[in-house]
């Protein structure tokens, strides 16, 4: 971590071979040291430099994958304390608490909300995937982690203090990457040896910082890279707090033995499920990488879904609609056909414009990779001659054959060189320049 | 091993804005809730929304709520103060909307004075967004209640003249709104204090995205706003932060519609005051100082995530 250009440069073959893709090795060195490439594209590494650069550029926050399929999570790889520094990487997984003290018919049906539960926002699929799993003895947790194991495929969590339980669950499981939860001053070694043993990733708890970053330099000296930090945390306050100061320590202090990502358990803090869910945004929007609820109420998680989708979009590409048409407020041949670009906040904005408008209309939402109307036009992509083609391959002269199409009041200057371009019998009209005259503008409208 | 707390000690502080009698907002000298390095005297404030005319298009959640009220402002003003304990009044004038009923200045002062007169927490007034219109309404309600510290808004760059004169010739804090861009903010906060418009006056509104719509956006720009007004110790960017939650969130097709018509996402109310409480929960984080919000129960749950965020275990990091 944080090795310069330089020290970089040192350790490379320095032949000047360009293989790599850039033109010298100190080229090379620079782009390492901003963490714009790879060392994987030198050729001649040595091991040893491999060594020396592999630990120095490892990101601040480790990563750990947990499960294994469809579901396994992968947390961690963070570098940056806000987002807009250069983006968050891996979204937290989502998971439930599920134990041996719950009735057949409780498990059956939180496994089948792990299995079927999933949303769609913004063409991404949002789903939880981590199933805590707790039980009093070996032979109850094992049973237990199978079934959920063999009921829903999530990501598991086995939970007990005992390393000698842990083993007798995970075990069977080892190729499923169970998290081991958890080792603490009283049985680090014995949680960390089934860890090894088993090859699987495991969580450090402690409530005090001296003492969870002293584990956490235990597993680095051990060799121990998949771990994961519980602090604990008592209240709300201290829930910001210790994620703050880990990831604070892991990034702006390369402190390697907190630089892990965390597991948190909103699911114990409260009895009230509602706040329970507003605890559990404090988790995702502030850091942690497992966030762990009490159940799966789909009106509990979709917007803890949302929330980890939007604080984890790259905010140097914006989040974008997939091109086509968009039918709002059930629209038929007769009804208006509008056209803009699919940067999401334009989509969002006007969308929901048309369908407070009650105004029933054709959504013609067009690839000019994510950027705004007027950021569009400049770069010459939301223009006559790319609106035209992508009109008509939309299919949207079939839905509604009237030919008249509104174009944001913003590229009003286009109007006469897309009918143009259209030809055919099109009509160009000229829409509003903001959002919130849209619901006036689609009342007064007519196809005539 | 012993570990070193990084903790971070900022330059900056956000101005203390007062509003209505002794309401004080901002104030804090550290990121929102790093109370373990910085002090954040005056915990936000959550305000309810009033219209001036009845809202019978809102989502069921809302609607039921305020079905009783919903012809009489002064009426509901008196339920969000009264039975759920609202911090302040936000009295939105739908009533001016010039693509609605427009009603005149006049009209509209008369309805603030009423909802004024009948509560006892501070009073916001937010207008319809039309610069022209909001100018000739705000201008006269500054007029007509001379008295009062009414917080008034929005005021855009393009009204900020009018607006704000109005607003230092009766000494009214205002609501210096800008589009979602933490450079335009600034400006705005340049303009209005090159008029005169006292710097603990101004609150800003950064344009509020609800979760799943903008919210990302949002976000980020209130951690910048926050960074360079703490950070950089820059001075015309700590002002604190008003966030319009409400109108947003409850936009938001997730929050209102059906389990029928989504059967997969669950019952709606409980979906709906979530999608408020979780946005508001994530602009407490970034920095928000007035919380603009309409369900009695989302409010219940952002004061329990205030007053939980405010409880620290600071012996945690004692030397």
């Amino acid at each position: 971590m944080a090795l310069s250009g330089l020290q970089i440069f040192k350790l490379l073959a320095k032949t000047n071979c360009k293989e790599c893709g850039f033109p010298t090795c100190m080229a090379f060195a620079m782009q390492l040291a901003a963490g714009k490439t790879e060392l994987d594209k030198c050729p001649y590494v040595s091991d040893e430099a491999k060594a020396a650069l592999g630990e120095a550029s490892a990101p601040a926050v480790r990563k750990v994958t947990v499960g294994a399929g469809d579901l396994a999570v992968t947390v961690g790889e963070e570098t940056v304390m806000y987002r807009h520094e250069k983006r968050f990487e891996n979204m937290p997984g989502i998971g439930v608490m599920i134990t041996d003290e719950m009735d057949d018919a409780q498990v059956d049906g939180l496994l089948g909300q792990l299995k079927e539960q999933q949303f769609n926002y913004v063409g991404r699929t949002l789903r939880p995937r981590v199933a805590a799993v707790k039980a009093a003895d070996g032979a109850a947790l094992a049973a237990l982690a199978a079934k959920v194991d063999a009921g829903s495929g999530a990501a598991l969590v086995l939970m007990h203090d005992d390393a000698g339980v842990l083993q007798a669950a995970a075990g069977p499981l080892k190729d499923k990457k169970p998290l081991l939860y958890a080792a603490t001053e009283a049985n680090f070694d014995a949680v960390a040896g089934v860890a090894n043993e088993l090859e699987v990733p495991f969580v450090i708890k402690s409530d005090s910082f001296d003492k969870l970053a002293g584990l956490g330099q235990k597993a680095l000296d051990g060799g121990f890279k998949e771990v994961m930090l519980d602090p604990a945390s008592g209240s709300l306050g201290d829930v910001l707090m210790d994620q703050t100061l880990i990831r604070r320590a892991a990034i702006k202090k390369t402190l390697r033995a907190l630089g892990f990502p965390t597991i948190g358990f909103p699911c114990n803090m409260t009895d009230d499920k509602m706040l329970e869910a507003v605890y559990a945004a404090v988790f995702v929007a502030k850091y942690a990488g497992i966030v762990i609820l009490s159940d799966l109420e789909p009106a509990r998680t979709l917007p803890l879904l949302y929330l980890g989708q939007n604080i984890y979009t790259d905010p140097q590409k914006p989040m974008q609609m997939e091109q086509g048409v968009y039918p709002l407020n059930e629209p038929g041949p007769e009804s208006p056909i509008l056209v803009t670009t699919n940067f999401s906040l334009t989509y969002f904005t006007v969308s929901s414009e048309v369908e407070a408008s009650k105004v029933p209309a054709w959504l013609c939402i067009m690839d000019v990779e994510g950027q705004s109307v007027l950021t569009a036009w400049a770069a010459g992509k939301f223009v006559a001659d790319a609106i035209a083609p992508f009109l008509k391959k939309s299919g949207i002269g079939e839905k509604a054959p009237h030919k008249k199409v509104v174009i944001p009041g913003y590229v009003a200057q286009i109007s006469g060189e897309l009918e143009e371009e259209l030809g055919d019998g099109w009509q160009v009209q000229v829409g509003v320049r903001e959002a919130a005259d849209i619901p006036k503008f689609l009342r007064q409208w007519s196809a005539n | 091993m012993s570990f070193e707390p990084p903790i971070e000690q900022v330059k900056g502080k956000i101005r203390e804005m007062i509003v209505g009698e002794a309401t004080r907002v901002g104030g804090e000298s550290t990121f929102p809730f790093h109370l373990w390095e910085g002090g954040m005297p005056n915990p936000p404030v959550v305000a309810m929304e009033v219209y001036d005319e009845p809202q019978r298009e809102w989502p069921e959640a809302v609607r039921k709520v305020y079905e009783d009220v919903m012809d009489d402002p002064v009426a509901w003003a008196k339920k969000c103060q009264d039975e759920f304990g609202a911090d302040a009044i936000a009295l939105k004038l739908q009533s001016t909307d010039p693509n609605g009923t427009d009603a005149p200045p006049e009209a509209a002062a008369e309805i603030v004075k009423n909802v004024n007169s009948a509560i006892d927490i501070p009073l916001i007034i937010y207008g319809t967004g039309s610069p022209e219109k909001d100018t000739e309404v705000l201008k006269k309600i500054a007029e007509s209640l001379p008295d009062d510290n009414i917080l008034i808004g929005p005021v855009e760059e393009s009204n900020h003249r009018q607006i704000g004169a109005a607003a230092m010739g009766y000494k009214k804090p205002v609501i210096a709104f800008t589009s979602m861009d933490v450079n335009l903010a600034k400006q705005l906060n340049v303009l209005l204090t090159q008029l005169g418009v006292p710097d603990d006056k101004i609150i800003i509104d950064p344009t509020t995205g609800a979760l799943g719509y903008g919210l990302d956006y949002c976000y980020s720009i209130m951690e910048r706003d926050r960074l360079a007004a703490l950070a950089q110790n820059d001075g015309k960017m700590q002002m604190p932060i008003f966030n319009n939650v409400a109108p947003e969130t409850w936009k938001a097709k997730e929050a209102k519609v059906s389990e029928e018509e989504e059967p997969t996402f669950g019952d709606v109310t409980t979906r709906g005051i979530l999608w408020e409480a979780v946005t508001a929960t994530s602009l407490l984080l970034c920095g928000s100082n007035v919380l603009v919000m309409r369900h009695p129960e989302a409010v219940k749950l952002v004061r329990k995530a205030i007053e939980g965020l405010q409880e620290q275990a600071k012996e945690k990091i004692a030397s």
